[in-house]
């Protein structure tokens, strides 16, 4: 019994390393300039579609280096055809904006690349690992992807957080997110700041669109998962770039887990059908934690004081 | 323009003007502004004021007269605020503010200290003061070396260098924010209200630090305070605000011992008190004219 619990546990896991990317992008860009970025998801899409067609012609680590190149291309032209024009307008209007970005970007990726389903080849081992046969019998069995995703993201994460804490810019960075008009009171200029965060954004797009593309191919259910960032945001904090992690985590393994433990159950009980517990325990979850802790796991405390 | 008309420029009588006052160049002027915000509601109606090189000078009012939106008019601040300069222009330098960003005027050397410190609250103290240091590229070496000059200034800030800022105190934060503002090697900081909030002996302790740094490194500042009596015993010159006009003028030793600074600012009243309308007759009129 355990065995397939611990199997599931790092299935789901696995599905919150990509909630968690998704979600992480959001917190940059919420977090540096108050913008709710909905199109979030249309970014993981755009940027999963751009690899899988130019991993067709050249070697993955060209394309990818491609790719990042042209999500920095597109946070430029982001910032400069809309956040300039947008300075100062209201919360809404920026969303808008985002959601006009979002639907954009869906039809001119579509555009661009394609519209079939594309597979990304990373170029590892299919076959999965077993891992402690000496504990479990027949063992754990581990998809070698999932693995290299995993430590992609560790290391992907660990970067951001040295180049937040450590370089000027990243602190420029933080500085913006505490109070943006003192910041540019000190000679921070705002829209180069904001060009980092969504180009950082875009990064991380490129490495969750990779992931998500691996398994199950690149296809337009892909923005979908922004919907499920938007759990794990509550989950976790909409500042808080531990909370996105963590948060993506917990839901993750949390829908699957329950999938597979609370299902039987509510059968077994209340002679219900089941099933379809995991498209619903993200945002129950979500509501629970509205209800009692908005701020989030890891909101950022607000500090008060005269 | 008829809101330069009514302005008292006061001459300081008692004490001939020394002959090298002739000489002094301005590195800030501000010629004649209009502030608009949303577009409606106009609320500096012809501001005018010089600051020369090296001065240290007051920009006084009490509350809501503009001392803020002018300090933001010159950093160019403003439009944060939805707010717009319409009329007349600002000369740092040489150069017209207006056509440069808050940035290139930090790259100049025009920096504000803003009102109520806004320090950023989750960074410590340190990292708060090399975030001032953000449009320098002089290398590490320079802004390591201005840290501790600093920090020589500021030896209370320095023991609390690792301290998140928001959870310094307020004399600590103010210190923090004009510490910050000093890393960008500034030659002029228009500081808002620094003794807003704070003890009486903060408040001296970091005027005192203000005229240090003026001595020494040669930083002009323009000050708006509430606080006149304070302003004016560290300033030489000072303009009074009043509805968004300046209303008087003048060496800050004259400004002191005007009767109606002196009344109405200052809280002297000499024999009776006067009211208040005999006595400021040029701002009722101004009021029914705004
Ligand atoms: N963003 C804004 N939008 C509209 N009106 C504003 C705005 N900011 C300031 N005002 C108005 O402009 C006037 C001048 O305000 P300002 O903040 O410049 O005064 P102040 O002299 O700095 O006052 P205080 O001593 O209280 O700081 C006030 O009447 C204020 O209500
Ligand atoms: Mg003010």
């Amino acid at each position: 019994m355990l065995g397939p619990i611990l199997e599931t546990l790092i299935g789901g896991l696995m599905t919150g390393v990509l909630y968690a990317l998704v979600a992480l992008g959001f917190v940059l860009i919420f977090k540096a300039s108050g913008v709710f970025n909905f199109a979030q998801g249309s970014m993981v899409l755009f940027a999963a579609l751009s690899v899988a067609r130019l991993s067709e012609v050249m070697p993955l680590i060209v394309a990818v280096l491609i790719a990042i190149v042209i999500m920095v291309a597109l946070a430029y032209a982001i910032e400069f055809l809309v956040l300039r024009r947008l300075v100062n307008q209201e919360g809404i209007i920026l969303f808008m904006a985002t959601l006009g970005i979002a639907y954009f970007l869906e039809g001119f990726g579509e555009a661009v690349w394609g519209s079939d389903i594309y597979k990304i080849n990373l170029g590892i081992s299919k076959n999965p690992l077993f891992l402690f046969e000496g504990i479990f019998p027949g063992g754990l069995l581990i998809d070698r992807e999932e693995i290299a995703a995993a430590v992609a993201c560790a290391i992907l994460v660990a970067g951001l957080a040295i180049f937040f804490q450590v370089t000027r810019v990243g602190r420029a960075l933080r500085a913006v997110a505490d109070d943006h008009q003192a910041a540019q009171s000190v000679g921070i200029p705002l829209n180069y700041i904001w060009l980092i965060v969504w180009a950082v954004s875009g990064i991380v797009a490129i490495a969750a669109g990779m992931v998500w593309g691996s398994k199950l191919g690149v296809q337009f259910s892909i923005s979908l998962v922004a919907l499920k960032a938007l759990p794990v945001l509550i989950l976790g904090g909409f500042t808080s770039i531990p909370g996105a992690i963590i948060g993506g985590l917990i839901i993750g393994a949390g829908e699957k887990l329950a999938e597979v433990l609370l299902s039987p159950m509510l059968v077994k009980w209340f002679d219900l059908a089941g099933g379809g517990i995991e498209n619903w325990f993200a945002y129950v979850l979500a509501l629970v934690f509205l209800l009692f802790r908005p701020q989030g796991l890891f909101g950022e405390r607000i500090i008060e004081r005269i | 323009m008829a809101g330069n008309t009514e302005r008292t420029t006061l001459e300081a009588a008692a004490t001939p003007p020394p002959a090298v006052l002739a000489v002094v160049e301005t590195i800030l002027a501000v010629n004649n502004i209009e502030v608009v915000y949303n577009h409606v509601i106009l609320v500096l109606k012809g501001v005018s004021l010089e600051v020369p090189k090296g001065g240290i000078v007051a920009l006084l009012g009490a509350n809501g007269a503009g001392k803020t939106t002018t300090l933001k008019a010159i950093s160019n601040l403003l439009h944060a605020e939805r707010g717009e300069v319409t009329k007349g222009s600002i000369v740092f330098e040489g150069a017209e503010v207006h056509s440069l960003t808050p940035n290139e005027l930090v790259r100049r050397g025009c920096i504000q200290v803003m009102e109520g410190r806004r320090c950023f609250a989750h960074l410590t103290v340190e990292e708060n003061l090399l975030t001032g240091a953000f449009t320098r590229k002089d290398g590490n070496a320079a802004v390591k070396r201005d840290l501790d000059m600093i920090y020589s200034y500021f030896p209370r800030i320095k023991e609390r260098r690792n301290a998140t800022a928001g959870y310094t105190s307020g004399g600590e934060q103010q210190m923090c924010a004009l510490g910050r503002a000093l890393m960008s090697r500034p030659k002029m900081i228009l500081l808002d209200e620094p003794s807003m909030g704070l003890a009486p002996q903060i408040v001296e302790e970091i005027f005192n630090i203000v005229r240090d740094l003026n001595a020494k490194e040669g930083v002009s500042f323009l000050l708006a305070e509430q606080n006149t009596n304070m302003a004016l015993k560290y300033a030489s010159y000072g303009y009074i605000l009043e509805n968004g006009r300046v209303v008087l003028d003048g060496e800050a030793k004259a400004l002191r011992e005007n009767e109606d600074v002196k009344e109405f600012y200052l809280g002297i009243a000499e024999g009776k008190r006067k009211s208040f309308h005999d006595v400021k007759h040029y701002k009722r009129r101004k009021r029914w004219l705004a």
